[in-house]
């Protein structure tokens, strides 16, 4: 059933698939954020009850999305790679995982700045952003334990097992988290929570979620080529490829 | 001498067996991890304040925090002595699964870390002033949880094992798993204190207890054949 | 690269293909191809650094090569590792002992976990064979490397592995340990076992052509 996967086990193939993609993903989310962006700031009405504090939805919901999709790839990529022998997938930890983590760290910075308006705190522990809070740690000690190996291929299947482990904690952990904090819910009733929206809020929030998506996309293919090139940096079609840039530079240079 | 096929129970019990034989003959790795317990749960009311109202309040915070700390340092011994003399690359190599050996180290690890940190908890919550009605609550917590530390303590050191300085990293990679234990150990203690049933709290403890019981050795298992490389 | 051919006709005992093997982005080996049948002494040889010990830890199992598989008895050892490990021994650089146990419980939990029930008498005998009488209720940490090495070394009189893997076997043993170890492994490939091994000492008990090597040449830039 899978067999059209397995040209793409070959690191070649897969480098120059990614290769193909990204012109794409850059168009794509360059049109739709830029659209997105704008409209959302811009254009969308204002929340009747926050303002246009609210305004910042249409980056915090992508992003905490995002940052939890992106583990959740991760850790699929890890199965692949652990049951399968997927040998490509050892790479995708090095890829992800930063871009992951960039992405909570954005939900973070923008729940705290939608945060202040609302509740006069820069951090408020709900659930939400402890949840996020914890996943920026799961992210970091993968990145972390990542880079703490020398060689890259042990490095990229000890991360995956830690991704792995990891994912499977992940709900445990959000649900016993919303259980905390519903046992310890203050005077003021806090809530992250998407408001019901209107029709003009729904279009520029889709195309700031599909907008930052396809961007997200476009960083892994980029950073995933340059995990393979690293990867199989003996081999003579990386060393080719490397020899043919240098060269074409020089020329360039020269001109 | 004979070849046998060893049952699980046999190469459960060699393996407990001789982990627990090195422990004893190196009993500063009981001591101090538990001193360490003490110590940190003592330096609380200096740094807070002496008051009995609030140490009470704040008291099953305090000894779970302490015992994840403890656990953590304790963590370190499971695996790095034969990682360093080569034994452990013999026993992964030996035609023994691999999920049992690994299951008899870690309950020989929990025999000797958990098991004093458990018996010397009540007196430790008597210094805090732990609400009369919460010490069912802490025992039972401790002893359903403690397991878990080690279980999923020992996944963040197999990974570790090889690395240079990865104790530092171990907490980094252990303690976001070690959350949902804290909250549901604190808040069946903070349940107990006011009289109320605390059996959904535990159950969920116990369900993480079996959960990694089942899991966390073949997680183990491959993290140590990645270390060993 | 030397590809070592078999004559024989059946399945080889351990087996490899198109090994590769990378160590801090070095190409250590590329393509290795491997036959070992029963009956067969093996010597790993090269200059220092050139990926023996790395070689021999692909073929037992401990290190994943880059590329390449190694096959125990014409299957992978990924697929049939428990019977792969039940027929393999491997001593490698680091000897396996435990400072805390002495002698006799590290011979006999070493034993015991490859399946050997054993009694005291048992031990006792078999630590003669390394000239360890004496020591048996010595704690480890109050021996030296040597007498480590010979409490890992013991395991060879022993064992019904048919595959054994010597990483430097030779390193502190005298020359009548040498030539016991020798004759042990004489014993072993007329059984229909194989030994495959590292050294820095010639093998004096053997004829040269007895001997299959396979040479390692990478060489330092």
């Amino acid at each position: 059933m899978w067999k059209w996967l397995h040209p793409y086990a070959n690191p070649e193939v897969s480098y120059h698939f990614c290769g193909k993609l990204i012109p794409w993903l850059s168009a794509l989310s360059l049109l739709l954020l830029s659209t997105g962006i704008v409209w959302a700031l811009a254009f969308a009405p204002a929340d009747y009850q926050q303002g246009d504090s609210f305004r910042i939805f249409y980056i915090h919901v992508p992003a905490a999305s995002l940052s939890m999709g992106i583990y959740f790839g991760m850790a699929i990529a890890a199965f692949t790679s652990l049951v399968w022998q997927f040998k490509l997938a050892d790479a995708s930890a090095a890829a992800m995982a930063p871009v992951g983590a960039t992405f909570t760290a954005i939900a973070l910075i923008t729940g705290a700045a939608w945060g202040k308006p609302m509740w006069g705190t820069w951090w408020i522990w709900d659930a939400r952003l402890t949840s996020e809070l914890i996943l920026l740690f799961l992210y970091l000690g993968v990145i972390a334990l990542h880079s703490a190996f020398e060689d890259k291929a042990l490095a990229g299947k000890a991360a995956g097992i830690l991704t792995l482990v990891g994912s499977i904690n992940l709900p445990i952990i959000k649900y016993s988290v919303e259980w905390w904090n519903t046992l310890h819910q203050g005077s003021t009733v806090s809530k992250l929570g998407k408001p019901s929206m209107s029709v003009d809020m729904l279009w520029p929030f889709l195309f700031c979620f599909l907008g930052f998506a396809l961007l997200v996309g476009l960083i892994i293919c980029i950073r995933f080529r340059s995990e393979i090139l690293t990867r199989n940096s003996v081999r003579p079609w990386v060393k080719s490829l490397v020899a043919e840039h240098t060269s074409s530079s020089k020329v360039a240079e020269n001109k | 001498m004979s070849i046998a096929n060893l049952s699980y129970r046999a190469v459960f019990s060699l393996v407990l067996k001789r982990d627990l034989t090195i422990a004893m003959r190196h009993k500063d790795d009981i001591i101090n991890p538990l001193l360490f317990f003490v110590i940190v749960i003592t330096l609380f009311p200096l740094g807070i304040g002496p008051e009995a109202q609030t140490l009470s309040r704040i008291a099953p915070g305090i000894i779970w925090v302490a015992a994840l700390l403890s656990t953590l340092l304790s963590l370190d011994r499971l695996f790095k002595s034969d990682h360093d003399d080569g034994s452990l690359e013999q026993m992964l190599l030996s035609p023994q699964p691999v999920f049992i050996l690994v299951l008899a180290k870690i309950v020989a690890h929990w025999l000797i870390t958990g098991l004093p940190l458990i018996l010397i908890a009540p007196l430790l919550a008597v210094l805090l002033h732990l609400n009369e009605q919460s010490y069912g609550a802490l025992m039972l917590t401790l002893l359903l949880g403690t397991p878990v530390l080690s279980l999923l303590g020992a996944i963040g050191v197999a990974l570790t094992v090889g690395i240079k300085k990865g104790g530092v990293l171990l907490s980094l990679l252990v303690l976001p798993l070690y959350i949902p234990v804290l909250i549901f150990a604190t808040s069946a203690i903070d349940t107990a204190a006011l009289g109320l049933p605390y059996s959904g709290q535990l159950a969920i403890i116990a369900a993480l207890f079996f959960g990694s019981l089942t899991l966390a050795p073949f997680a183990v298992g491959a993290a140590l054949k990645v270390s060993t490389n | 690269m030397p590809v070592n051919q078999s004559t024989s006709q059946s399945t080889p005992l351990i087996s490899a293909t198109s090994l590769t093997c990378i160590r801090e982005d070095r190409l250590l080996f590329d393509q290795l191809n491997i036959e070992i049948n029963a009956g067969d002494i093996v010597q790993v040889e090269g200059p220092n650094g050139s990926g023996k010990t790395s070689l021999l830890r692909i073929l037992a199992g401990l290190s994943q090569p880059f590329e390449g598989e190694v096959f125990f008895s014409g299957q992978s050892i990924n697929q049939s590792q428990e019977e792969f490990h039940q027929n393999l021994l491997y001593l490698g650089h680091l000897p396996g002992v435990k400072g805390e146990m002495n002698a006799q419980e590290n011979l006999s939990f070493n034993l015991a976990l490859h399946g050997f029930v054993n009694d005291s008498t048992d031990i006792t005998k078999t630590l003669a064979k390394v000239n360890l009488t004496g020591f048996e209720d010595s704690l480890a940490s109050h021996l030296s490397a040597g007498q480590h090495r010979r409490i890992s070394l013991a395991r060879l009189y022993k064992s019904n592995a048919r595959i054994w893997i010597l990483d430097e076997p030779f390193t502190a043993i005298d020359k009548q340990g040498v030539h016991g170890l020798e004759q042990l492994f004489k014993a072993h490939i007329n059984q229909g076992g194989c030994v495959i091994l590292t050294t820095h000492q010639d093998l004096l008990t053997f004829e040269p052509s007895q001997i299959k090597k396979i040479t390692l040449d990478y060489v330092f830039e």
